[in-house]
């Protein structure tokens, strides 16, 4: 019976349909909802990169907006992969600059991400507005300016005579009318028309004036429209701090950027601040470090509109006039939520915010070194405070007060000031996190480094916090047991999986042993992301994740002494999950073969910089194994250090 | 408070025996544990393992019986770790869990970014005067240099605190880029460089020469300076065919003779 709906209808239907969860249930109904379905989505987010490849998602999707895209395994924020592993994103913007000329969004996670690629970008997409860059890789400052001259560069071209190909010309020509953007295109083909467009933002009156023989060759370009600009945490070469200069004069579209990543590079300030000027709809600017104190003012008050804003360095001689001018700065930003920066951070200055801080919903204080007694006193005028980010510098007591302040706290991380010192820093014990899992009743989300824990105070934080979804404790020192009993912290933990039912990821620290693992697979329903260092005894602990954690799509794995008994035991559930990683574990170079061959649809790779595994015995344990499912097969672009188990099919198809 | 004894129960890969609250002895000849793949699921119990639904049809059905026999399952996981690791990634000691272990430095450990360890270096060494002091113990925070070299397809990046002399990070270098020949970068050949006329008989052979810039921005051959020295100031590595670094010899040279 065929349906009676007609696409158009079933389409609308789709538009409400959001998550890809949903779309990907949609799509399955029937072969008519799948092709509808796959028509109109617009967004597609692609958790490893390797998993599909670009061809195979544009053949499926033909009408992609917006493209979220991960690359490197999560240890690579900690120096675990080296360097080359791969997570290039050239091949799949080239790929999309031919099929998605009207791709709006990237954005982009532990990626390579060359200038070559940025440029790429910059002309092949004319309606492009996000690019969001969160730990990349790869790019300098040329890369940014690419991006931010946008319309110096040659575009994709709509006309009657269909789509032209870039590249056959070089100069564009434009003007500035009134509002208009006028722009003379002249192309030559083999009818030799002349063509002329305007267009007026995006929705465009695009209009054809006459047609003449030209051997004249130009290129259109549109008003660029870039809105949001996000470095997150990306490591940039610096070459120029000229590249934001290269915003054109009349580019006025920006909503969101942030460089805070660019550190103490120095970027062109009066450039800067004529962008932040002439942008009205600017409401995310977060600065980087070389972004001295004094240039605050002038900033926000070019930009009250602001919501979310990071300062540079925030450190200067104290003086009267340069902080009365600062503090009137920020009472004239009405709608600031969040603020982030604060470099150095001199607590002279700090009471500046203070005109702000009964708004604040978010503060990201973890790179000031102030001390416990300031920071209580900034939490304590922030009773609308959602997000923390801290160092140890505040304290048991400095959470004390943050407990009592702050009744709407949801996300909390203290980072440590003195990550390699074996001793405390700063007096932050086990006391702190309790007192704020007892006063923050909303609190979700936990990142919390100290170096001492005991199973008492976990087992109290469950009780106090059983809507808790992440859970992330690192204790310092590996394998420390719980300070007063000397015992493993597994019952410590064990409380927080069995209280927590909706806990999505867990990072695991302290003495533990197989018993905790044993927990988590009975208790862990939700768990989705698991991160374990330093723990177990035997494959046992392995073998109770990867069979009890039903909702788990990605583990990493390091210093354990698992082996291979689990992995092979468990080798179907890794089909069910994104990756796994494992390293400095004890999985030997015939378990992966054997994976390798028997698992077609999961990619294993070996990464050792040993050398080849063939020069040492099969039973030799590999310095480090990526394992991760995938429809695309094996990938080509491994460097030297890396080798692929192949399934026997594709061995045999390439001898 | 005292969690009551948990029941394992069965799961996928079947044969999973019961596990009771104590640490279990590791019986391996008992749960015998299988080849996990798809649509082999012995018994038909529970089916809590989510692919089973799936309906695969393959039924490859591989015993690997695994007895404590073989050495590499079984062996003490603190001698295996140990032989992965290289020396320098020292492991704390598990044997004796209630003393904290030296203070060496694991890679990656604990899980801070660099990009916040390097912020947070910046930091403690504008606000403490004796950082310095303090960046003797082995702990010091990292000093990520990034390493090109002239034909590689992409950058590395060592942690230059890593090591404690030129031949250690020659070492190193080399076998990151081991398709590529180095030459000898060992501290005699460092010490080599700084006779002129075996300088230009190395430079002119087509060797690679390991080059660094300096906090000045300037261009300088490795090896010219004491090794902390050279560990403050390096910004940058880059590995250079040996004829393209002549240039740099000549100003090492100087820079060389002002300081001594």
């Amino acid at each position: 019976m065929a349906y009676s709906f007609p696409d158009e209808v079933l389409e609308h239907v789709f538009s409400f349909i959001q998550t890809d969860k949903d779309r990907n249930t949609v799509s399955m109904v029937c072969k008519s909802w799948y092709e509808i379905e796959r028509w109109c989505r617009r967004k597609i987010f692609v958790g490893n990169c390797y998993a599909v490849s670009p061809r195979m998602v544009i053949r499926r999707f033909p009408e992609v907006r917006s493209i979220e895209l991960k690359g490197k395994p999560h240890f690579a924020d900690f120096n675990l992969v080296p360097d080359g592993w791969g997570g290039y994103v050239l091949p799949w913007i080239a790929a999309m600059a031919g099929a998605y000329p009207w791709l709006e969004e990237i954005r982009l996670k532990r990626m390579v991400v060359t200038d070559e690629s940025l440029e790429l970008i910059a002309k092949s997409f004319k309606n492009f507005k996000v690019l969001v860059l969160s730990s990349c890789e790869g790019f300098s400052t040329d890369g940014l300016a690419a991006i931010a001259a946008g319309c110096k560069f040659l575009w994709w071209l709509f006309s009657d005579f269909g789509w032209l190909l870039p590249g056959k010309c070089g100069l564009l020509y434009a003007l500035y009318v009134d509002s208009f953007l006028l722009i003379m295109l002249y192309r030559v083909n083999d009818d030799h028309v002349l063509q002329t467009f305007v267009y007026l933002g995006l929705e465009g009156i695009i209009f054809q004036a006459g047609a003449e023989d030209s051997d004249v060759f130009f290129f259109l370009t549109l008003i660029w429209n870039l809105r949001e600009l996000d470095l997150r945490e990306s490591e940039v070469d610096d070459l120029s701090g000229h590249w934001i200069s290269h915003f054109p004069e009349t580019y006025t579209s920006l909503v969101s950027l942030n460089i805070s990543c660019l550190g103490s590079d120095e970027v062109s300030f009066s450039a800067l601040e004529r962008l932040v000027g002439r942008c009205p709809n600017l409401t995310t600017l977060r600065l980087n470090r070389a972004v001295p104190l004094d240039k605050i003012a002038n900033i926000l008050r070019r930009a009250p509109q602001l919501v979310e804003f990071g300062t540079g360095t925030y450190a200067a001689e104290l003086r009267p006039d340069v902080f009365s001018n600062l503090a009137g700065a920020f009472s004239s930003c009405k709608e600031l939520k969040s603020l982030s920066g604060f470099w150095d951070a001199v607590p002279a200055y700090l009471p500046a915010i203070y005109p702000v801080c009964s708004k604040l919903t978010s503060l990201n204080l973890s790179y000031a070194t102030i001390q416990s007694p300031d920071l209580i006193k900034l939490v304590s005028h922030c009773p609308n405070l959602q997000r923390l980010l801290v160092l140890d510098y505040i304290e048991d007591s400095g959470l004390e007060a943050l407990a009592s302040s702050c009744k709407d706290l949801r996300e909390l991380r203290v980072f440590p000031s003195d990550p390699f010192g074996a001793e405390p820093n700063a007096s932050l014990t086990e006391q702190g996190l309790v007192a704020v899992s007892l006063g923050c009743p909303k609190l979700q989300s936990v990142l919390y480094f100290c170096h001492q824990m005991t199973n008492a105070a976990l087992i109290t934080i469950a009780q106090n916090r059983p809507n808790l979804t992440r859970f992330r404790l690192c204790i310092i020192v590996p394998r420390t047991p719980d300070y007063l009993t000397l015992e493993p912290l597994d019952v410590g933990f064990g409380a927080i999986v069995e209280h927590c039912k909706n806990l999505k990821r867990l990072s695991l620290s302290g003495l533990l042993t197989d018993r905790v693992f044993e927990y988590i697979g009975t208790y862990a329903k939700r768990l989705e992301m698991l991160s374990v260092a330093f723990a177990g005894d035997s494959d046992l602990g392995l073998h109770h994740v990867l069979s009890g954690c039903e909702s788990l799509r990605k583990l990493e794995i390091r210093d354990c002494p698992f082996g291979d008994k689990a992995l092979l035991a468990n080798a179907a559930k890794l089909e069910t999950m994104r990756s796994l990683w494992m390293s400095s574990c004890s999985v030997s170079y015939g378990a992966c073969k054997l994976l390798g061959q028997k698992m077609p649809r999961l990619n294993v790779e070996v990464i050792d910089e040993r050398g080849p595994p063939d020069s040492r015995p099969e039973s030799c344990p590999v310095e480090k194994l990526y394992i991760y499912r995938s429809v695309a097969g094996p990938r080509f672009d491994m460097p030297p250090f890396v080798w692929m188990m192949d399934d026997e099919e594709s061995a045999l198809r390439l001898s | 408070m005292e969690v009551a004894a948990l029941k394992m129960g069965k799961g996928g890969g079947g044969g999973g025996g019961e596990v009771g609250g104590e640490k279990a002895k590791m019986g391996f000849e008992e749960t015998e544990l299988r080849l996990g793949l798809p649509g082999n699921m012995g018994g038909g119990e529970g089916g809590e393992v989510s692919m089973r639904k799936r309906g695969f049809s393959e039924t490859v059905d591989l015993k690997l019986n695994l007895s404590s026999k073989e050495s590499s399952a079984t062996v003490d996981p603190n001698d295996k770790v140990k032989g992965l690791q290289k020396e320098k990634n020292l492991l704390p000691c598990a044997t004796d869990p209630a003393k904290p272990p030296a203070k060496a430095q694991v890679v990656g450990w604990p899980p801070v970014r660099s990009f916040r360890k390097n912020m947070l270096a910046c930091t403690q060494k504008n606000s403490s005067g004796s950082s310095s002091e303090e960046s003797e113990k082995a702990g010091g925070s990292a000093a990520f240099v990034k390493v090109s070299m002239d034909g590689a397809p992409y950058l590395r990046k060592v942690d230059l605190r890593m090591y404690k002399t030129y031949q250690e990070l020659s070492d190193a270098l080399a076998k990151m880029f081991s398709s590529f020949t180095i030459g000898n970068c060992g501290s005699q050949g460092m010490k080599d460089f700084m006779n002129e006329s075996k300088l230009m008989d190395l430079l002119n052979g087509s060797d690679y020469v390991p080059t660094y810039e300096d906090k000045d921005g300037d261009w300088m051959l490795v090896g010219d300076v004491p090794w902390e020295m050279f560990v403050e100031s390096c910004k940058r590595l880059r590995i250079m065919k040996g004829t393209e670094a002549i240039g740099l010899a000549p100003r090492a040279m100087e820079k060389c003779k002002n300081r001594s």
